[in-house]
């Protein structure tokens, strides 16, 4: 089995690495325990703010250190990041285009037993639509490391999503290589594409082994960057798939398999199936159970597969 | 505080004025009752204490800064940039046209000397606060200056800001309220009231100090004096006329965001100037 690690801990230990190598500064509101931006605070306590439980405050304090020339981390729970603190995203930090990084973790219904008040499934939605800011969805911990790097030397506003979830640690330290923008084929295929974010990119991959077993031959890609998405290797794999698949832990309105249905309705319109929350609120329960009881699992995007290759 | 500087500041604080009703006037929108209000502020701020201003390089990194909490009075901090030299005065009639920089609400990205984007109420006086701690981090020793309106305090995120910036000492940053008492919908008392505004931020342990908001000399020893109190943040509670040197537009709500006719404004301007002129002979 192979090891597993939530993105949330890869954020924590990323803001305490590459804080030897740059200036910057963390803000948190009273969740550094759960962020894990407690990590950085232990090693650099000079440049680490709690602004306390004021998500607003704390986004519009970060652009105001941001005008100085900082670059600046501002974290919280998805929820309140992008939910609670949504205008102040969008007008003290997207509007000016301002250096602040909001690390966003417990993204998604793997929260688990905190229910639905905390499971935010409209952030990608939210922060999409906002002008200058970049999205970012990190499949594992290797890609969730290397975003936190790829955020720190972007100029910019980014929207970097972790899990709460320990989920398996699928590409190799050595060999991995992050271009922000740029989406990742994991496996070729020819039959259907199956194009996931987040952790349902290792449930995208188990997938890929359910159809091949049955003589499906289906093409992975990881979208680790959702804005600005890559519409080069979306347009190709529908090209020559003909056949798409999205799969994230997100409402089906207005994230990934919004963002690929845009682009594919106005490059290369081909037959496709958003695998995601299908607009309904989570619930409380343990991460797995949630994930299968709404259709969040390989079993589920395998069957969505098979369903869009019949109506190529 | 010397004569002649007064006299130049009250000027100035007029010549304020006018750039901000040629800005609405000719935008045939904007706010001009607030503007008027908070005039001889700027004026002080930008000509008295505001140190290693340089219309050249805007983004001096030492500079004082100022956040115009209250972003609807761009009009009269736009009147006050343009008097400094930031950028032409024969600009300030583009105000609010789709071509121009000048846009309705004050915009760090195009216009050159404002410091933060601000507009969405409750907003500026946080980033002011960031400007404030980014300051301590790296040992600077520029100030910050924020200009809230009245009706503003009734948004909740500036208490946040009030008590972030007691927690972090912040005596790097003093905020003023423009307290005209008027809001877009009427008094204060009627709409929501967030009085006593001097009471509510000793309570947020910060140093308080009440002012008559059109006395340059007050606003100016006000300044100094927040200057010597270390470890606490200073609000200066101005007491202003909404729409200030504009007989018809003292005290009138309606004058919170409506721009003035051809007549009115030439009578607006008339009132100033008569202002303007017996001050030059003083």
């Amino acid at each position: 089995m192979a090891n597993m690690k939530a993105t949330r801990e890869s954020y924590g230990e990323a803001l305490a690495k590459f804080g030897e190598e740059y200036d910057i500064v963390v803000l948190d509101a009273d969740l550094s325990k759960s962020t894990k931006t407690e990590t950085f605070k232990k090693k650099f306590p000079e440049r680490f703010i709690n602004v306390g439980i004021a998500e607003g405050n704390m986004m519009s304090v970060a652009a105001g250190i941001a005008s100085t020339g900082k670059v600046v981390f501002a974290s919280t729970f998805a929820m309140f990041a992008a939910g609670r603190a949504f205008e102040q995203v969008r007008n003290s930090i997207g509007y000016p285009n301002l250096n602040v990084k909001i690390g966003a973790t417990h993204a998604g219904i793997s929260v688990g037993e905190d229910g639905a008040s905390h499971q935010c499934l409209e952030d990608i939605a939210l922060m999409r639509s906002i002008p200058n800011m970049v999205v970012i969805n990190p499949a594992d911990h290797v890609e969730a490391m290397a975003a936190v790097k790829a955020a720190i030397l972007h100029d910019g506003p980014v929207y970097l999503r972790f899990g709460r979830l320990a989920v398996p640690v699928i590409f190799d330290e050595e060999t991995y290589k992050f271009e922000l923008g740029k989406g990742v084929q994991i496996s070729d295929g020819s039959d259907v594409s199956l194009i996931a974010t987040g952790l349902m990119v290792p449930e995208a991959i188990k997938a890929a082994e359910i159809l091949a077993s049955e003589g499906i031959s289906a093409r992975v890609i990881n979208i680790h960057t959702i804005k600005p998405i890559d519409v080069d290797i979306i347009v190709k794999a529908a090209r020559e798939t003909g056949a798409v698949v999205t799969a994230e832990e997100h409402n089906i309105i207005g994230g990934l398999g919004s963002a690929v249905a845009e682009v594919l309705c106005e490059n290369y319109p081909v037959p496709m199936q958003r695998v995601g929350t299908r607009d309904v609120f989570g619930r409380s329960g343990k991460p797995a159970e949630l994930l299968k009881m709404y259709n969040l699992t390989a079993d589920d995007i395998a069957n969505a597969a098979r369903e869009v290759i019949k109506r190529k | 505080m010397d004569k002649v500087l007064k006299k130049e500041l009250m000027i100035i604080a007029n010549r304020i004025r006018k750039h901000a009703l040629l800005a609405v006037y000719s935008a045939n929108s904007g706010h001009p009752g607030g503007s008027l209000s908070i005039s001889d502020i700027l004026a002080v701020l930008y000509f008295k204490q505001m140190k290693n201003l340089d219309p050249k390089n805007p983004k001096n990194p030492d500079r004082d800064r100022l956040v115009l909490s209250k972003g609807h009075c761009a009009p009269a901090l736009y009147g006050a940039l343009a008097e400094k030299g930031f950028f032409p005065k024969e600009d300030i009639s583009s105000f609010r046209q789709a071509h121009s920089y000048l846009q309705g609400h004050p915009d760090m990205k195009g216009v050159p000397g404002v410091d933060m984007s601000t507009g969405s109420l409750g907003q500026g006086i946080s980033a002011a606060c960031g400007m404030a701690i980014a300051g301590k981090l790296a040992n600077k020793d520029y100030r910050v200056y924020a200009i809230l309106g009245d009706g503003e305090l009734e948004e909740g995120q500036v208490w946040e800001a009030a008590m972030f910036a007691a927690q972090y000492k912040l005596d790097n940053l003093t905020a003023f309220v423009d307290f005209n008492n008027l809001q877009i919908d009427g008094k204060l008392c009627d709409v929501c009231s967030p009085l006593p505004i001097d009471k509510k931020f000793e309570a947020f342990n910060w140093h308080v100090i009440t002012i008559d908001g059109h006395d340059v000399e007050q606003i100016d020893n006000a300044i100094e004096e927040a200057k010597t109190i270390k470890g606490k943040p200073t609000l200066i509670l101005a007491n202003c006329v909404k729409g200030k040197n504009v007989s018809f537009m003292e005290n009138q709500p309606q004058w919170h965001g409506s721009a003035p006719n051809k007549e009115q404004y030439e009578a607006a301007v008339a009132e100033i100037d008569a202002i303007i002129k017996e001050l030059e002979v003083m």
